[in-house]
């Protein structure tokens, strides 16, 4: 259990740290910004209580929003993004039960399961954040188009992020 | 009331949500003074560990930055005196300066969203305030929108709200610069009248009828422009003349005048 903690605390941090630090570097013509950091809020145990993920995305949006000096924005799509994920489990049907113990992962539930999981939680999150940042209905294909190349990257890597931990998230 | 609490209890998954949602909105909508407190407690932090990671990075950029650094002294050097062969000595009253530069590194930056913001490690202990111009060697940069007396926060020009007063440089005809919101090395010049031709390399400056940026600051080149037969204003897409994902050190322009100014513009004369 402390060890769980424990890594979920790592992870928050080394997701931060490539967010705003190398992730916020890199840009391709101002239409692709993955914001890779939701895979913490992805890859928290299902047994997460709510009050603990909903703060916990808090805190994470938040981290994010005073490196990154927008204020607020992504505090409040990792929020609903949370919200969303309880949902979004019981919404996606899966061929394996539940276990105690199980994560959301490739490796516990299948990649078509943890595709789709990623992918709704992922657009909500990115839709929530690019409207809200541009707060106005003006542009809205021009954002929506954003929403999209941006989800895909970011989805991209998280599915690359899942194969290269394969090992490591499977022991653990 | 029993009854409620119980109920909250149920639900209190829904409604530590909405009360987050709401914390979060109240960032969100904040004004500039709760903005600025705001920054105030988080800047110390986020400014430090910033600057820390920017004293790295600038190793691995040292070499562009000084040559930056070496044509602009080139540069200044050629406006100095003495590199007149007639110099007027009885023109240059010291006292008569409108602008002071205050040098500052940008210690972070990005390019990628539709609200774009710089953070400058110097802030209101150095003499920067609100509303004062940020520029480079090459050209115009942002507005400082906040301040903290260590750090300040700029307003990119890459800020989809941001509208810079601009000119064009060979006919002195006056347009609004916008960023297009897509890509970081184009914006767009709105409000060109119709009689007015551009061509492709035609300079844009700044105009100089703002308060923030002294006449002639550059802004960028025409890039493309097509004129509509049937519209009084047109839009040409123009290329800025700083490549802002490439900014180690900026300049914030203090207007030494500016109080001098506003009081004019505020007290006008009553003609009647």
């Amino acid at each position: 259990m402390t060890s769980k903690v424990f890594i979920n605390i790592i992870r928050f941090l080394i997701l931060v740290f490539l967010q705003v630090f190398i992730l916020e570097n890199i840009n391709l013509r101002g239409y692709i910004n993955p914001y890779l950091y939701v895979y913490f809020i992805l890859l928290l145990p299902f047994e997460t209580p709510g009050w603990l993920l909903l703060i916990s995305s808090f805190v994470l949006g938040f981290s994010i929003d005073t490196f990154l000096g927008t204020m607020g924005i992504h505090t409040a799509s990792s929020v609903l993004m949370a919200f969303s994920r309880p949902l979004v489990i019981k919404a996606i049907p899966s061929r394996k039960d539940f276990e105690p113990g199980m994560k959301p992962s490739i490796s516990d539930l299948g990649f078509l399961w943890f595709f789709s999981y990623s992918l709704i939680l992922i657009l909500i999150h990115h839709l929530a954040l690019f409207y809200i940042e541009v707060f106005r209905f003006t542009d809205f294909f021009n954002t929506f188009l954003r929403v999209v190349i941006s989800s895909f990257f970011t989805l991209l890597l998280v599915i690359i992020a899942q194969y290269l931990f394969f090992k490591a998230s499977g022991k653990n | 009331m029993r009854n409620l609490f119980s109920y909250i209890l149920k639900q209190y998954f829904f409604f530590l949500f909405l009360l987050l949602e709401v914390i979060a909105f109240s960032f969100v909508l904040q004004n500039n003074f709760q903005r600025a407190t705001f920054l105030n407690s988080t800047g110390k932090v986020t400014g430090t560990i910033l600057s820390a990671m920017n004293n790295v990075s600038e190793y691995l950029t040292l070499k562009r930055a000084n040559e930056k650094l070496v044509n602009e002294n080139a540069h200044l050097r050629n406006l100095l005196p003495d590199s007149y062969l007639i110099t007027d000595k009885e023109e240059h009253y010291s006292r008569d300066s409108m602008y002071r530069y205050i040098g500052a590194k940008v210690i972070s930056n990005s390019v990628n969203h539709q609200k774009n913001y710089l953070m400058l490690n110097k802030g209101s202990r150095h003499g920067i305030a609100r509303d004062m111009g940020v520029i480079t060697s090459d050209g115009i940069v942002g507005t400082v929108v906040d301040v903290t007396p260590q750090f300040s926060r700029v307003m990119s020009v890459l800020h989809i709200n941001n509208k810079i007063n601009g000119r064009i440089l060979k006919n002195n005809h006056l347009g609004t610069v916008e960023w297009t919101g897509n890509y970081y090395r184009n914006g767009m010049l709105v409000d060109i009248p119709m009689h007015v031709e551009l061509y492709p390399g035609d300079t844009i400056i700044t105009s100089g009828n703002s308060l923030i940026f002294p006449e002639g600051i550059m802004v960028g080149t025409v890039e493309e422009y097509n004129k509509l037969p049937n519209e009084k204003f047109n839009t040409a897409l123009i290329q800025y003349a700083v490549d802002y994902n490439n900014l180690y050190y900026v300049y914030v322009i203090v207007n030494l005048k500016k109080k001098e100014q506003m009081r004019l513009e505020k007290n006008p004369t009553n003609d009647q």
